[in-house]
């Protein structure tokens, strides 16, 4: 007789149950890490999280420990990156995407704006130590830290911008430039409103990446822990700039060096919430921000 | 009223140093990052070398005593050099299977909502600051790791213990860093396969998961490799996370030794160093430098011959 095989009779491969069963172990892997990770920074960090921690800087004097200098010197440091960062990757990218002819040139800043986000971020800090700390003499500093920083993101807002002028129709720059606009006009008024929440999403993630950074601050920003002086007219704001000033992280690393772990889950959970809520912040607005829908 | 009048050519002069203007402006700035590229090479240059002219080259890369301090210093990094090259393989071996069976998962087998929770929550992971992996390592591996050495030597007295800083909790640390990016770009890879590659082996007959491993992986080739590459480039240059876990000492890259790597070897003495012991720290940044340059060159090469899109999104 011969064997008739219907195709509704399903030939089980033992070998195929096995790998699912292994697919599903690694995704178990992946997602329990994530849970574990953040259930127990939230878990030992909450307690140690209250308003004193939040408003005031360690002093020895009053007894406290508190990281408002270490907030305030990390806003310093983003506040000052982007402003040096944002114009450099967003002219790089209306270039790369407007001006520029494909060419050995266009290839050079490809290759290097690819060579940069893949140096890692220590090298990044001995170059900004070497170049702005001793060459140029700003010491550690909040600029030399936020200077370091700014080399470091600028890849991250180039393709950001990139990516959102390449997705902008090109009947807007014919358009435009149909109607009598000069390029830059037509850059000026249409692109770069069009490709807002591209640009918007690079800034974010570059918000997110310096808030995260902690080996190229080291030896640039160094470690001062305490609020910017006021001084008689506000004076002291802007001499902050050329002070030493940690990040959240750089406090994390040294409060773990210490072994006041207390602390460090304090700093981890606050790192934790920042970056969750840039997260969703980049999703909202990606979403939002979308002129194509 | 002649200056109510407009003329279309009457403004052509301003018009036209703006325009000039604004394309010399934004070649300056893509110019950018050429330059910070250079600057950053030939700095590393200019720093790194030094030593190795007052030490010998062969005395650093080969030599295995690290007394950077004593009366008669010696500054050989050949262990540190292999704990990054060791540590990073490990990592790999570890990260990446996990990684792209994640990917598999988001990609092929998983259920579209539970797909729709964890695909934000691996964004997530990616996006942690590397110091609170490493607050994690000490606090949650290192004891364990402990746990497991004692058991492992507790009758060997030639062993030292380390406490559970060693090889293998900043390999896992390493592992799980690497985890997020290996995930995404396996994942985008996969999805960026064209549906009929699918369609085709599945109505030949072959199973789901047949189909996986014989043609959607091996067609998504080229961006599992970006991942791999990326995932080395991103365990290689990893500092902060690793120099509290993985103990600090100058030892032969054995599992359960304690272990510098080139990144926290520049980490945990740049604050104290001096002269020549400052230098050798840059030489060894030279060293990082040099394997991220070649990775990087790798990776252009693999994303040349794949689908850069893929990667990128």
């Amino acid at each position: 007789m011969l064997s008739v095989h219907s195709i509704y009779e399903k030939r089980r491969r033992p070998l195929d149950g096995f790998i699912h069963g292994i697919i599903y172990v690694c995704a178990s892997i992946s997602i329990l890490l994530l849970a574990g990770i953040v259930i127990y920074v939230a878990y030992h960090g909450l307690s140690s999280i209250h308003w004193s921690f939040l408003v005031t800087v360690p002093s020895a004097v009053k007894g406290t420990f508190g990281i408002a200098g270490n907030i305030v010197n990390t806003l310093y440091i983003i506040f000052i990156t982007l402003i040096i960062s944002v114009p450099l990757g967003v002219g790089a990218a209306i270039y790369l995407n407007e001006y520029a002819k494909p060419g050995k040139l266009v290839n050079l800043i490809e290759f290097t704006t690819e060579t940069l986000s893949g140096i890692p971020s220590i090298i990044f800090g001995l170059f900004g130590y070497v170049f702005f700390g001793q060459t140029l003499k700003l010491g550690y500093s909040i600029l030399t830290g936020a200077l370091t920083l700014a080399i470091m993101v600028l890849p991250l807002i180039t393709r950001n911008t990139q990516e959102a002028l390449k997705s902008v129709p090109d009947s807007y720059r014919s358009g435009a430039l149909g109607i009598g606009a000069t390029k830059w006009y037509m850059i000026r008024t249409i692109l770069l409103p069009s490709a807002m929440p591209g640009i918007i999403t690079g800034i974010i993630l570059s918000i997110g990446r310096i808030v995260g950074e902690s080996a190229a601050l080291l030896f640039t920003a160094g470690s001062g822990y305490l609020l910017p002086k006021l001084g008689k007219y506000g004076e002291g704001l802007f001499q902050k700039i050329l002070q030493p000033g940690g990040t959240l992280t750089i406090q994390l690393y040294l409060s773990m060096e210490k072994g006041e772990y207390e602390a460090a889950f304090g700093i981890a959970l606050v790192l934790l919430v920042l970056v969750f809520g840039i997260n969703r912040l980049t999703k909202y607005l990606a979403h939002r921000l979308d002129v194509n829908k | 009223m002649k200056d109510k009048s407009y003329s279309i050519i009457g403004s052509y002069k301003t018009k036209n140093t703006v325009e000039k203007a604004a394309g010399v402006i934004f070649i300056v700035c893509a110019l950018f990052a050429v330059l910070a590229v250079f600057s950053i090479t030939i700095y590393m240059i200019i720093s790194g070398t030094p030593a190795i002219f007052e030490v010998g080259l062969k005395e650093i890369l080969f030599g295995t005593v690290w007394k950077p301090t004593a009366a008669e210093p010696r500054f050989g990094i050949l262990y540190v050099i292999l704990t990054s090259i060791v540590g990073t393989f490990f990592a790999i071996l570890i990260g990446v299977p996990i990684g792209l069976m994640t990917a598999v998962f988001l990609a092929e087998t998983a259920p579209k909502r539970l797909a729709g929770i964890v695909r934000p929550a691996v964004e997530l992971l990616a996006g942690i600051p590397s110091v609170v992996y490493g607050l994690l390592g000490i606090l949650v591996l290192n004891p364990a790791v402990y746990k497991m050495e004692i058991a492992l030597f507790k009758d060997d007295p030639t062993h030292q213990f380390t406490g559970g800083s060693n090889l293998i909790s900043a390999v896992l640390v390493l592992a799980i860093m690497i985890l997020p990016t290996v995930i995404n770009i396996s994942e985008s890879s996969l999805r960026a396969v064209p549906a009929h590659y699918k369609q085709a082996s599945l109505a030949l007959g072959a199973t789901h998961i047949q189909t996986i491993f014989k043609v959607l992986i091996p067609a998504a080739k080229s961006g599992i490799v970006t991942a791999v590459v990326l995932g080395v480039g991103r365990a290689i240059g990893e500092a902060m996370a690793i120099s509290l876990v993985a103990g600090n000492g100058v030892n032969f890259p054995l599992l359960f030794n304690s272990v510098r790597f080139l990144t926290t070897a520049v980490v945990s003495e740049m604050s104290y160093a001096a002269d020549t012991h400052k230098k050798v720290l840059f030489t060894i940044g030279l060293v990082l430098f040099i394997f991220i340059i070649l990775i990087n060159l790798i990776l252009n090469k693999v994303m040349k011959g794949g689908n850069k899109d893929a990667v990128r999104s």
